[in-house]
């Protein structure tokens, strides 16, 4: 009896969990009034914490910020909700949230077996290497024998052996399952290294007593591209989603600032017109307020600004910029161009 | 206590209760040690949590002394307490939490229970929701979404307490009762409900009931994880009221049907109250157990107290003090259950007073 219920119980759920389709997101959203973004829960330092006065602040929360100055005009018509790993991907695909700005790594079975979309890349991460600067090492090429602390079961483990096999080098692993306790081990000199994605040893690091004297090996062992992800099969949100981000990038190669945006609207050079709206066009064409990404600059800032805010030298976690400068920097963040 | 009332104090040195640690050299050196290991501890304590603490300061300082960094705990502060909610709408968290705080100390009092207080209970809840969301008075509003915080374990754990008691005393004389479809429908509910754990609920109650209402209509998460704790609490503390139930004699029931009160009257009058009694600690058992089930809301989204707690560990400011966040919310947690339990401890005795008078 139990079984059987159980069994139907578990065919319903089944039946009933497929993306709902009925209605646009967009239209949704601005009859709701508010666009619903999930962030990484319970926080995550740098892309989404809860700041003072109730606030969520981050670089993930400005990504979602800048969708709804597109959508509405106004940054600020924003519901965050901070949803685990676990429950991600369902509430995406049920409607709880409109798009993830969560730092979900983009990969091809999410973009299909789950039926997502990733209209951006918002961040380029990959697995790093923290070593103190004692050591006087500048690639991980140079770790041959070294103690390296890293968390069980992971593909970072994974990832981690195949590098060193594949540089015909030998290491001795220190595996800890707690990130905190991993730290510590680092800390206290258990292990030579410290492996994980760059921008957790960037958090890992600056709680360390002496953060300056750590340094993050320019090495990547592995390619995890943030991206933002949306439901299949809703196109004019996907594209609002894809040119708000663009949007940020391309003020940035266009020397666009939050500071200087209303000075560049009245240059004369006719791609930062088009671009901010000043000749019309390309707003009409997304559906959107011409002046949206006008909207965007000033509300929130370009790409580099939300980096050096959240992420960058000056912050705590002082992330490089790295492989996330522009193209035209000797980086890979390379936008479609807005015309 | 009766027994050491009795008999009479041991001859020597030594109070009686602290003798047989000191007979025999094995006795005395296992409590020597004991002894010296306590006090380390203690000392070890007293160095971290107080002596070399940070209590005023910043991360920095925090980071170069050796003991705990209060300092976190009083930075955040406002933060476990109110979370998400606008700033306006502070003084009403505070006034909802002391109002809840003189329900709770008024409704510890048996002179006042009874019918007046359940009503009370009820218009206050309704009160306070309404209250703290400000919409219906004309105040700042603190949507349901914005709630987290010390006032949502605070919220969780009492409507779910207050919502479940009453239906898991239906589903109790449900599952008793002679009609055979009422027995079934309570024995499946009770026992579906049991045989799945609280996060399997909660994750029902998050993915699955959007998928269920009709277009358009948005049910906050806060209220769905609401209906999964008061589902999983009925189930729950209705298998301890029909322990409670069938623990009462069959002849009190048939000598109040002797006295020609009704079955209602008989049940409200002579069994019920035998059978609540009976059962108190394992009802508080299941009142500390939904409170400390709170914080697993934290997995649909919704911040309660130790999920701010969580929250904050990852502010770029202040990363690194995890301890001192647990500890803090340990001691919370700890407060509040062991008061409970004092509070169950105190009842019984008081109505096994009663009992025997």
């Amino acid at each position: 009896m139990k079984g059987f219920t159980a069994a139907l119980l578990g065919a319903v759920s089944l039946a009933c969990i497929t993306p709902t389709e009925a209605g646009s997101t967009l239209d949704a959203i601005k009859a709701r009034g508010s666009l619903k973004c999930a962030v990484q829960g319970p926080s995550n330092p740098g892309f989404g914490v809860p700041g003072s006065g109730g606030k969520w602040v981050g670089f993930n929360v400005d990504l979602c910020r800048a969708i709804a100055a597109t959508i509405f005009g106004d940054a600020e018509k924003i519901q965050i909700s901070a949803l685990t790993t676990q429950t991600r991907f369902p509430a995406l695909q049920s409607g709880e949230v409109d798009v993830l700005t969560n730092n979900t790594t983009y990969v091809m079975t999410r973009d299909t077996q789950l039926k997502f979309n990733f209209p951006a890349i918002s961040f380029m991460d990959g697995q790093g290497i923290l070593v103190p600067k004692k050591l006087n090492v500048k690639s991980g090429k140079e770790l041959n024998g070294a103690t390296v602390c890293v968390q069980p079961g992971t593909t970072t483990e994974l990832a981690l052996t195949d590098y060193f096999r594949k540089n015909n080098m030998k290491f001795t692993p220190v595996v800890i399952q707690s990130r905190d306790e991993l730290t510590r081990a680092y800390a206290d000199g258990r292990c030579d290294a410290l492996t994980s994605d760059a921008t957790t040893l960037a958090a890992q690091r600056s709680t360390l007593a002496n953060p300056a004297e750590h340094v993050i090996l320019p090495d990547r062992l592995s390619k995890e591209p943030l991206g933002i992800a949306v439901r299949h099969s809703d196109e004019e949100f996907r594209d609002i989603v894809a040119w708000s981000f663009n949007a940020l990038v391309n003020a940035e190669e266009l020397g666009v600032t939050q500071a200087n945006v209303d000075e560049m609207a009245k240059s004369g050079d006719p791609e930062i017109r088009r671009f901010l709206g000043v000749e019309p066009g390309l707003g009409a064409a997304l559906g959107v307020d011409e002046k949206y990404a006008y909207t965007i600059i000033k509300q929130i800032g370009n790409y580099g600004e939300l980096y050096e805010k959240y992420l960058g030298e000056k912050t705590p976690l002082a992330i490089p910029r790295g492989v996330n400068r522009l193209y035209t920097q000797g980086g890979a963040l390379y936008t479609p161009p807005s015309r | 206590m009766t027994t050491t009332a009795l008999s009479r104090p041991a001859p020597g040195r030594l109070p009686a209760g602290l003798k047989p640690l000191f007979s025999g050299w094995t006795n005395i050196a296992i409590t020597a040690a004991c002894t010296a290991i306590t006090l380390w501890l203690a000392a070890k304590l007293y160095a971290w949590g107080w002596a070399e603490a940070v209590i005023h300061g910043d991360a920095t300082a925090c980071r170069a002394a050796s003991g705990a960094c209060w300092a976190f705990i009083a930075d955040k502060f406002d933060f476990f307490v109110f979370g998400f909610i606008p700033e306006a709408a502070h003084w009403r968290v505070l006034f909802v939490l002391g109002l809840i705080a003189a329900m709770i100390a008024a409704s510890l009092y048996r002179a006042f229970w009874g019918r007046t207080l359940l009503i009370t209970w009820v218009v206050a809840l309704v009160f306070a929701a309404l209250f703290l969301q400000g919409d219906a008075f004309g105040l700042t509003p603190a949507p349901l979404r914005t709630w987290s915080g010390l006032v949502v374990t605070i919220w969780i754990a009492v409507v779910a307490l207050a919502t479940a008691y009453p239906l898991g005393l239906i589903l109790a004389l449900g599952r008793l009762s002679q009609m055979r479809a009422v027995r079934l429908l309570s024995i499946a509910w009770i026992e579906l409900v049991r045989g799945v754990p609280l996060i399997s609920i909660l994750f029902l109650a998050s993915i699955m009931v959007p998928l269920f209402l009709p277009e358009g209509i948005e049910l906050e998460v806060l209220v769905r994880a609401q209906v999964g704790f008061t589902i999983f609490g009925s189930a729950y503390l209705a298998e301890i009221f029909r322990a409670g139930l069938q623990s009462v004699p069959k002849g009190q029931s048939e000598g109040a049907a002797s006295l020609a009160l009704t079955r209602w009257q008989a049940l409200r009058l002579v069994v019920l109250p035998q059978a609540l009694k009976a059962v108190i600690p394992a009802q508080v058992n299941t009142f500390i157990m939904i409170f400390k089930d709170t914080s697993l809301v934290l997995v649909i989204g919704v911040f309660d107290l130790l999920g701010t707690f969580k929250a904050s560990l990852s502010d770029p400011a202040w990363l690194g003090f995890s301890t001192e966040a647990y500890v803090a919310g340990a001691v919370f947690y700890f407060a509040v259950c062991f008061g409970m339990s004092l509070y169950s401890r105190h009842l019984e005795t008081k109505l096994s007073r009663d009992h025997q008078r």
